[in-house]
């Protein structure tokens, strides 16, 4: 079991059914039976799937409504995404200057003629 | 989302500590190589935008080792690694410290794959040995923080 809050998140969003949850509850609350409506699976299953984000942190239930609506915890879900994607953003800088760089080596499948050859 | 195929991805993995990148390039596998090994191409890529890049020694050979410095206006930040294993045009493998964090070491995997038609993809995969590394790694280690970034996270989940 990961042990700290990030890994949690993490190990959240790794199944697809989660994340897809996560992306119906991104637009609005929502209950259980209505998360489960698109998958051909147990009202149980989902409620499994919803204690797991539930202890990452990741979504919340009220308490007292009668139909306990699921919330989305918006910020936990951006910390982490923000946190990935400014990682992202910096290999992908450093990767567009190391286009660049590629662009401006000299071509090594051409035959020498342009540069010519060392007559050594 | 993405405007191009080749935009880098990423993958942080939930049961190891590792970050794996993919980034496609339109350079043959031994061009995206020797930009990679060469340290008078690589001082031109590698550095984060906005910081002054420096080499130390980069000698990118199967037991070489190598130690760059990345300095802004508050001070300088050092790494240093082994090369465990290099093949030309197909995989490097490193260790990668940041002398910040001298206790903290990743193991880094390169390999290159020929896509074909002047193409190479590159797969990083960043192997450190806890959660706790990864994460500070992810969250921009030295430059944001990793205490910093767990307050935050703590004070998020704690309301």
């Amino acid at each position: 079991m990961a042990a700290d809050p990030l890994s949690r998140v993490f190990a959240a969003l790794a199944d697809p059914t989660r994340r897809d949850m996560v992306a119906r509850l991104a637009v609005g609350d929502a209950t259980v039976g209505e998360l489960a409506a698109p998958y051909d699976v147990t009202v149980q299953a989902v409620s499994k799937h919803l204690r797991v984000l539930e202890d990452a942190g990741l979504v919340s239930r009220s308490r007292e409504a009668q139909r306990r609506p699921v919330h989305l915890e918006a910020e936990v879900f951006d910390l982490m995404t923000k946190w990935i994607e400014r990682y992202r953003r910096q290999a992908e800088e450093r990767y567009r200057r190391l286009d660049d760089v590629l662009r401006s080596m000299p071509d090594d499948e051409t035959p020498p003629t342009a540069q010519g050859r060392n007559p050594s | 989302m993405t405007t191009s195929t080749r935009e880098t991805r990423i993958e942080a993995d939930p049961q190891v500590p590792l970050i794996r990148i993919t980034r496609e390039f339109d350079a043959p596998p031994s061009k995206v190589f020797r930009a990679h090994t060469d340290p008078d191409l690589v001082v031109q890529w590698l550095g984060p935008r906005g910081l002054e890049m420096r080499i130390d020694h980069y000698d990118c050979r199967p037991g070489g080792s190598y130690r760059y410095v990345h300095s802004d206006a508050n001070g300088e930040y050092a790494f240093r690694g082994c090369f465990h294993d290099v093949r030309p045009d197909e995989l490097i493998v490193q260790t990668f410290t940041f002398e910040g964090m001298p206790d903290g070491v990743a193991l880094e995997k390169l390999v290159l794959e020929d896509l074909g038609d002047g193409r190479t993809r590159l797969t990083t995969t960043s192997l450190c040995d806890s959660f706790a590394d990864r994460d500070a790694m992810l969250a921009g280690g030295m430059e944001v923080g990793v205490v910093q970034g767990y307050e935050r996270l703590d004070e998020v989940l704690a309301r």
